[in-house]
Parts: structure tokens; sequence; C-alpha cells
């Protein structure tokens, strides 16, 4: 029992970062981006394409990665995604679910349709003990560690710099707040530049806990999709409870029977929308 | 340096498919109050927009100390000093007081408000500076909204109908404000639906009628007659 609260809760580590940075973009923008799985899984492959020009190590790839990232991020919400910006969120739906065919098919191209794994060294093999006989992985640790340390970052960022402030602020009203002097097309950028690192991130622990393939983008979307709602729109903490919850449910359906992991995930998404249609914790208002 | 800090000349602008302004010609000067007022539409809202780079108008329309502004960004306008207090208040719902100030000084003009003077002018709002500003009582938001455009350290303070849903008293209260702000030499521009009010708390008023002036010269020297005159147009 503890034991599957335990991998549960790692898993939903992962879940966690699959699912921050659709958190993020729609908080500030009301953008959904129906690529956020496709962009993990080629953060995943970037990652893999990285790691032998840095000597194999995974951590070192991360480091190129994530600044590669930040500006890929930067570029894509500048060049492309803020012209699909407005009322209507129709435009932004379209462009972001062409992304995703866009994206897939050219990972098929250039990758093939195999998995992929990043080579992780001792990071997968070792284990830690936890007190009595439970013991945890290192990487699943390390996981859930990041994307703890992202919630409570992101949570700061918004409530207590000025950027977080600029943030909130375009996200309330972009008119007067360019009235004060704010760029949101330059906001808007660094939110999506923002969310790029956590999917960057997302995908180089999917590389290293399990395998990538081109074809893995809209199961890993519906993961963060469950995620982000089952917390409740527009709350960092919301979604890390959330991807807990997710984590926990296939878990314990892992447990009943290998096939019933994600059937059970799914079952338990439907019943807290049934019981609650806004999340369990809601803060979007309109 | 031109007489007059900011100056419109010839003011077009459009409002959706329809033209709102049809050749305004407006100034305003250092240390002046200036009323605008006119009916419902008949354009003092978009003529505000304008200003501040919301609408989007022809360069040499408008000029600040003589430069080519109209059209350029809000931010831009924000940065060389014209700030807005936009009609309705909007303030920004998920952030507190404070906040909401500190987001006027984003453009980072130099200049002698900051928010310990602020709080000095609306000691309420140091008490209530935690609490989301949409919290407070429409006369307390609408002292943050001013407050907010004052952190911009503007030349030019432009207040869109900043008495609109508020009791007398109230709008005493906000009014009897702008004086000590206008004696540093900023200029202040009120669009103001209560004639009275406007004509008591400026040097110069303007009225609007369906886009053009009706009627523009020194508060004081107008009669009833004239400005309803004016003001329908009957």
């Amino acid at each position: 029992m503890t034991e599957t609260l335990i991998q549960g809760l790692l898993l939903g580590g992962l879940y966690c970062l699959f699912s921050l940075g659709l958190s993020l973009m729609f908080g500030v923008m009301r953008l959904t981006n129906i690529a956020q799985g496709d962009f993990i899984v080629a953060g995943g492959f970037a990652a893999i394409c990285i790691a032998p020009l840095v000597g194999g190590s995974p951590l070192l790839a991360g480091l190129v990665l994530l600044p590669l990232a930040f500006g890929a991020g930067y570029l894509l919400q500048r060049g492309l995604l803020n012209r699909t910006l407005g009322k209507d969120p129709l435009p932004s739906l379209v462009v972001t679910f062409g992304l995703s065919i866009v994206i897939q098919n050219l990972l098929l191209e250039v990758f093939s349709a195999s998995p992929r794994s990043l080579e992780s060294g001792e990071l997968s093999t070792g284990s830690l003990s936890l007190g009595g006989d439970i013991v945890v992985g290192t990487l699943p640790l390390l996981i859930f560690v990041a994307a703890l340390a992202a919630t409570v970052g992101l949570q700061l960022l918004f409530a207590r710099t000025p950027l977080g402030r600029a943030f909130r602020a375009v996200s309330d009203d972009r008119e007067v707040a360019e009235l004060m002097g704010v760029r949101s097309a330059h906001v808007y950028a660094l939110a999506t530049a923002l969310a790029t690192v956590l999917i960057a991130l997302a995908g180089l622990f999917q590389g290293l806990r399990t395998t990538v393939s081109p074809a893995d983008g809209p199961l890993l979307l519906l993961f963060a999709f469950e995620s982000v709602i089952i917390g409740g729109m527009g709350s960092f903490w919301g979604t890390f409870v959330g991807a807990m919850v997710l984590g926990v449910s296939q878990q314990v359906g892992f447990g009943f029977d290998p096939g019933w992991g994600v059937w059970f995930g799914h079952l338990v998404f439907l019943a807290v929308l049934v019981v609650r249609p806004n999340g369990l914790f809601p803060k979007t208002k309109g | 340096m031109s007489a007059h800090f900011l100056q419109t000349r010839g003011l077009k602008a459009h409002y959706g498919d329809a033209q709102a302004l049809f050749g305004i010609d407006f100034e305003v000067g250092e240390g002046e109050t200036i009323a605008v007022i006119g009916a419902n539409g008949a354009g003092k809202s978009t003529f505000m927009k304008s200003l501040t780079g919301l609408v989007k108008v022809a360069p040499d329309s408008v000029l600040i100390e003589g430069r080519p502004v109209g059209g350029s960004r809000p931010g831009d306008i924000v940065r060389q000093g014209v700030a807005l207090v936009p009609e309705g208040r909007r303030l920004f719902p998920s952030l507190s007081v404070e906040e909401n100030l500190r987001m006027g000084a984003y453009a980072e003009r130099s200049g002698p408000w900051s928010l310990e003077r602020l709080y000095g002018l609306f000691p309420i709002l140091k008490e209530k500076r935690k609490v989301p500003g949409t919290s407070l009582s429409g006369g307390q938001q609408q002292m943050v909204a001013i407050g907010r455009a004052l952190m911009s350290n503007p030349r030019l303070l432009l207040c869109d109908e900043i008495s609109l849903g508020l009791a007398p008293i109230v709008i005493k209260e906000i009014y009897d404000a702008l004086p000590a702000i206008a004696a540093e030499g900023m200029g202040i521009v009120v669009v103001e639906q209560d004639v009275m009010v406007a004509q008591r708390v400026s040097q110069r008023l303007y009225c609007f009628q369906e886009g053009r002036v009706s009627l523009e010269g020194a508060s004081e020297g107008f009669t009833r007659e004239q400005i309803s005159q004016a003001y329908f147009g009957i």
C-alpha cells in the first residue's frame, strides 16, 4: 500500500513536469498548447542528440538543452503564437494542433518510429532506502524533487517578483498593462520560454526514465491535461496536486492489472470532473 | 520647447468602423487643469485613447513638446510622461493594492512620486495595501487607479470619468486631491459628465459634440445656456 502510494507520487512528479508548462501558458495568455506532448517528445529527442556531444552525461545534456529550449520557446511565441492570440481561442488551438502534426512527422522522418531512450549510467540503477523496507529509485526521486522545486519556483516567481507581477497583469488586462509600459509580446514570449524550459526538462526525464517515440505526444498531452484539470486551471499547486492524484491513481490501477493503470487514471479524472467540474483548486475566473 | 506640453492638431480617429473624432485641436500646458465635457458618444473616451496610443492616429496629429507621437505604442507614450486613469478604473483583479500601484511604476520614469508619497496622499491605501485592489470600495478603487497612474511620474495626467458611479462626497474627496498634484507643474485633463464639477476643478474646458469641439475657453466664463447649447447642439 505504502509502496504503491510512493511509486504513484513519484510518477506524479513526472506528470507535474509534463503539465506545468501547459498551466503556465494557459495562466498567462489563455493559450492552450495542443502540441505540449509533442514538445516533450521533441525535448527528449533533443536530449538524446545532445548527450553524445557532451560525453554522454545527462546532466551536461540538460545544461545545454535548457538554455536552447528557452530561446526556442521565446522565438516560437514572438514569431508565431503571438499572432494567434485574441478574444477568440480558436486560432491558437488550430495552430498548436498543426504544430503537433508537424513535429510528429518531422520526428518520424528524422528518427524513425522506434522508441529511443537516453543512457543514464548509474542514475537509473541507483536507489535510496527511505527507512524500513521502502526503497526508491534515485532517478524517480530526482524527478519528483525537480517537479516540487519547479512548482515552488513558479509560485514564488508569480507571487514575489516584478516579472510575475507583469505576468499576472497582462493576464488580467492586457490593454491596461500596455498602458503602464508592459510590452505584452515580450512578456508572453518570456512565459512561453519558461514553459519550454520545463517541457524540455520533462522530455529529458522521460527519455531517461523510459523511452520516447515520435507518436508518444498525444498520450503525454492527455496526462498533462488531466493533471491541470484535476488540479484546477490557473494554479500551480493545483497542477502539482492534480499530477499526484493522476500518478497515484495510475499506480493503483497498475497494481490490479498491468493493463489498467492508464485507464484507472482516466476514471479518476472523470470522477473528479463529475464531482468538481472546476477541479480541486480552481483559481481562474472568466 | 513648445509652450504647450501636449497638443493635438486636426486629430481624427476611428472607433471600430465609425469615425469618432473629426479634427480636434486641443492643447494643455504644464500645471494646467483642463476639463473635457460632452454627451455620451461625443468622442471623449476615444480622445483619451488617441492620446495614449490605445487608438491609432496619424503621427503628427498628437504632439508632445512638439514631437509627433500619434499612433505610438502606449508604453512609449507613458515613457514620455503621459499617464491615463482609464474609464471604469480597470484595476488588475489578481494584484493587491500595492502590486497595482507598483505596476504603474513599470515604465521606471524618475520623479517625485513613490509609494510613500502616494500613501501620504491617500492614507487609506496604505492600510489596505495587501488586499486585492478590486475588494475595495468604488472610491478607494479610484484612488488606486489614480495612484497607479501617478506612479509613472507623468507630466500629464489624463482622468477618464473618474467620478462615474461614485457618491458625491467621494467625488469631492478625489477632486480635492488634484490641486496638490497640479501644483508641482503636472498638467491634468479630466473627462467629466458633471458640468458643475468640471467647471469648478478646471481652468479651461473643451466641450465635445459628435466628435468636434463645440466650445472651448476659460471654465468660469461660460453661462449655463452656452454650455447646454454646446453640449446638445440645440
